[in-house]
């Protein structure tokens, strides 16, 4: 009946078994604890985490119109905004420091975290073609969010510093401590967009609140007010935000003044590892059945 | 022979939800949370009812080196397998050992980025596939001297025509080299041309002795490929036998799944929406004789009936073969002059053939009723039916004649 399938003849194969030294892998059903926070696992798929996240950053590059301007406009332009409300017609103190540098060293590691949080939560649904597809461990998707995140910060990052020398402020050694605020943002931001995106596969709803949740989350971060005008104890309590920490920290690291808030720093660097650790823990119970959802 | 997949009580459940969608709102889920300790029922009762079984307790041996088509009906559990075994999702009851590296051959461009070039496109699709990175690079020139490409590498793939991006996508398969391959509905997609090529390097990878699992509806490539035979049905291995013998069973299941009350059909297409379901589906010859017996190159008529009359629906049937191949597709939305739309709603669907050329033989009919732009219910095999030998144009038919159809021609020839 159809007359090119009839050249095959089975009996004469030999064969391919497995290289030696192929392990046998037990699929079964699984509690607790079992991939996420699984090392070998994770080393196993390194080339696919790649280029996971190498398509994530040029695709967010090529797919816009300005590229790599988003990452420098976001912020400038809530700079100017922020300035002009808050800085002149509000009037809120911000420490003595010109408010548009002020805000703009805020608003640099907050455009990170936000931004984070908006594409993550929606990375396991919008890939749901390769999640119902491949295996693969579930949170490179949004881990390379964040990756991808990087090149923005880095490219708003610049920006900020050549404004604050044009400003004629020259930042100290405290500079050196911005890998470490990066470190608690990406941390706290892995940890949340974690337990978002595992949510959002069950109920899309998240899709909803995660823009709302992260105005609500701009405005109990001290992006646009400094956190000395919080009365203690709630100025210290409040770092158990982790952006608190980091937003600070960055004011303190890139503008070179005022003293160093190693009390909100040091809160908001447990904080973050908690995040990271709750949402990753979430995120691993909640993995096994993303495929039978998305 | 060392085995390369071994299984053991492999069983899947799924709790039924909202139909044709996994996923809930919070809501609905927080009312639900909040109310069941108000309930009277008991939960253990009603999780016994809204619990689907799409596997149960299966136990299979796959040595090394065999080549295995999985058969069944829609929703007997050949993709839940496939799925258990390349990890996509786990079991809930047994375990599947696996042996050797697995690969899928995956719906052809899963994975491809439009935006991305080809280029870039080669090295995410073979990540994805699961090939490292080295790997790739190896065989990159390979790889796009099989696609016929070089002078579009560098080109988004968004810009590509469809028939370039299922070349590189099957390029990019065609070089993997895992121990076990497993191949899902894959060569129904693309041109003849490129489903004759991806069979040629089935056919190949099959002689190489790699050890595939394959799934299609299409028998006579499952014929053509394996040599054992695994028909599932409802989830359970209903028989495991060499190709041939598995493929007849499988047609006696079609065949009595026909004759049975097609409202009891549960392998029911699941993207469909439901408001209305396909009754009863029925060919009968212009001479009125036995339904679902015709005489070749007559009139016949198909007539389908549904549960609920809905606004403007449309149909779809497709004849299919003995060996599960279409042979031709009839869809009112593709519509024509003579076609009529009644005025009043109702609850039948007809489709009306000036002459049925087909060659003596068993088919069936897979039918798909749309309405409100989804749809509405789908069912392969819902009927089955013998053709008679007949005449077409005034010509007798050849006892031996190859293919499925003859068609209506005249000759013209030197004395």
């Amino acid at each position: 009946m159809v007359s090119t399938m009839e050249t095959l003849a089975p009996e004469e194969r030999n064969p391919v078994t497995p290289a030696p030294g192929s392990e046998t892998l037990r699929l079964e059903p699984t509690r607790g604890f079992s991939r996420v926070l699984a090392p070998r696992e994770l080393w196993r798929y390194r080339d696919l985490a790649g280029q996971i996240a190498l398509r994530d950053i040029t695709v967010r590059y090529r797919q816009t119109a300005l590229g790599g301007a988003w990452a420098v406009l976001q912020p400038i332009g809530f700079m100017v905004v922020f300035s002009l409300i808050f800085g002149n017609v509000a009037g809120l103190s911000s420490n003595g420091l010109p408010y548009p540098l002020f805000s703009l060293a805020a608003l640099v590691p907050w455009t990170f975290f936000s931004t984070a949080l908006l594409l993550g939560s929606d990375s396991l649904v919008s890939n749901s073609a390769l999640v119902s597809k491949i295996y693969f461990p579930r949170i490179f998707m949004p881990a390379g969010v964040i990756v991808a995140g990087f090149v923005d910060l880095a490219i708003s990052f610049v920006i900020l510093m050549i404004i604050v020398f044009a400003w004629g402020f020259v930042p100290s050694v405290a500079i050196l401590t911005v890998p470490l605020l990066v470190a608690i943002a990406a941390a706290a931001a892995l940890g949340t967009t974690a337990a978002l995106s595992a949510i959002n596969v069950r109920y899309r709803d998240v899709r909803y609140v995660v823009p709302f949740a992260i105005q609500m989350w701009l405005f109990v971060t001290p992006v646009v007010y400094p956190s000395s005008q919080i009365d203690e104890p709630w100025r210290t309590l409040s770092a158990i935000n982790p952006m608190v920490g980091v937003v600070e920290g960055f004011r303190w690291a890139t503008l070179g003044t005022g003293n160093a808030p190693w009390d909100l720093i040091g809160i908001s660097a447990v904080a973050a590892v908690a995040f990271l650790l709750a949402g990753l823990a979430y995120f691993d119970r909640t993995e096994r059945a993303f495929a039978d959802f998305v | 022979m060392s085995v390369a997949i071994q299984t053991r009580e492999l069983g899947k459940s799924y709790t039924l939800g909202v139909k044709g969608a996994g996923y809930g709102t919070l809501r609905e889920a927080i009312v639900e949370k909040t109310q069941r300790p108000f309930r009277r029922e008991g939960r253990k009762k009603k999780s016994d009812r809204d619990t689907l079984w799409a596997l149960k307790d299966l136990s299979l041996t796959i040595r090394s080196g065999e080549v295995v088509g999985l058969i069944g009906h829609n929703g007997a559990g050949k993709s839940t397998l496939l799925k258990i075994l390349s990890r996509i999702t786990e079991p809930s009851t047994g375990y599947a050992d696996v042996t050797g590296r697995v690969g899928s051959l995956l719906e052809v461009g899963t994975g491809f980025h439009p935006e991305l070039t080809g280029r870039e496109n080669i090295f995410l699709n073979g990540a994805i596939l699961g090939m490292r990175r080295a790997e790739i690079r190896t065989r990159f020139d390979e790889i796009v001297e099989f696609a016929e490409m070089e002078r579009f590498l560098d080109t988004p793939v968004k810009r590509y025509s469809s028939g370039m991006s299922v070349r590189l996508a099957f390029a990019v398969a065609a070089h993997l080299e895992p121990e076990i391959l497993l191949v899902d509905e894959v060569l129904a997609v693309g041109d003849a041309s490129f489903q004759r090529k991806s069979l040629g390097k089935m056919n190949e990878v099959a002689k190489e002795g790699r050890t595939v699992v394959f799934v299609s509806h299409n028998l006579a490539i499952i014929q053509a490929l394996c040599s054992r035979g695994i028909l599932l049905e409802r989830g359970e291995v209903q028989a495991d036998a060499p190709i041939v013998e598995a493929i007849d069973s499988y047609l006696r299941t079609l065949e009595r799944a026909a004759s049975d009350d097609l409202l009891e059909r549960t392998d029911r297409d699941s993207r469909a929406y439901d408001e209305t379901l396909v009754r009863r589906l029925e060919i009968q010859d212009a001479s009125g004789g036995h339904p679902n017996v015709v005489v070749a190159g007559r009139p016949a008529t198909i007539a389908v009936d549904v549960t609920e009359p809905l606004p403007t629906m449309e149909c779809q049937l497709t004849i299919v073969n003995s060996l599960g191949q279409p042979v031709c597709t009839f869809d009112s939305e593709m519509n024509a002059p003579v076609d009529v739309r009644e005025s009043e709603p109702g609850t039948r669907l007809e489709c009306h053939v000036e002459s049925l050329p087909l060659l003596p033989g068993r088919y069936r009919i897979d039918v798909i009723v749309k309405a409100k732009r989804h749809i509405q219910d789908g069912l392969q095999a819902a009927a089955l039916f013998d053709v008679e030998p007949g005449t077409v144009g005034d010509r007798p038919m050849a006892a031996e004649a190859e293919g499925d159809v003859v068609l209506p021609h005249s000759w013209r020839l030197p004395a």
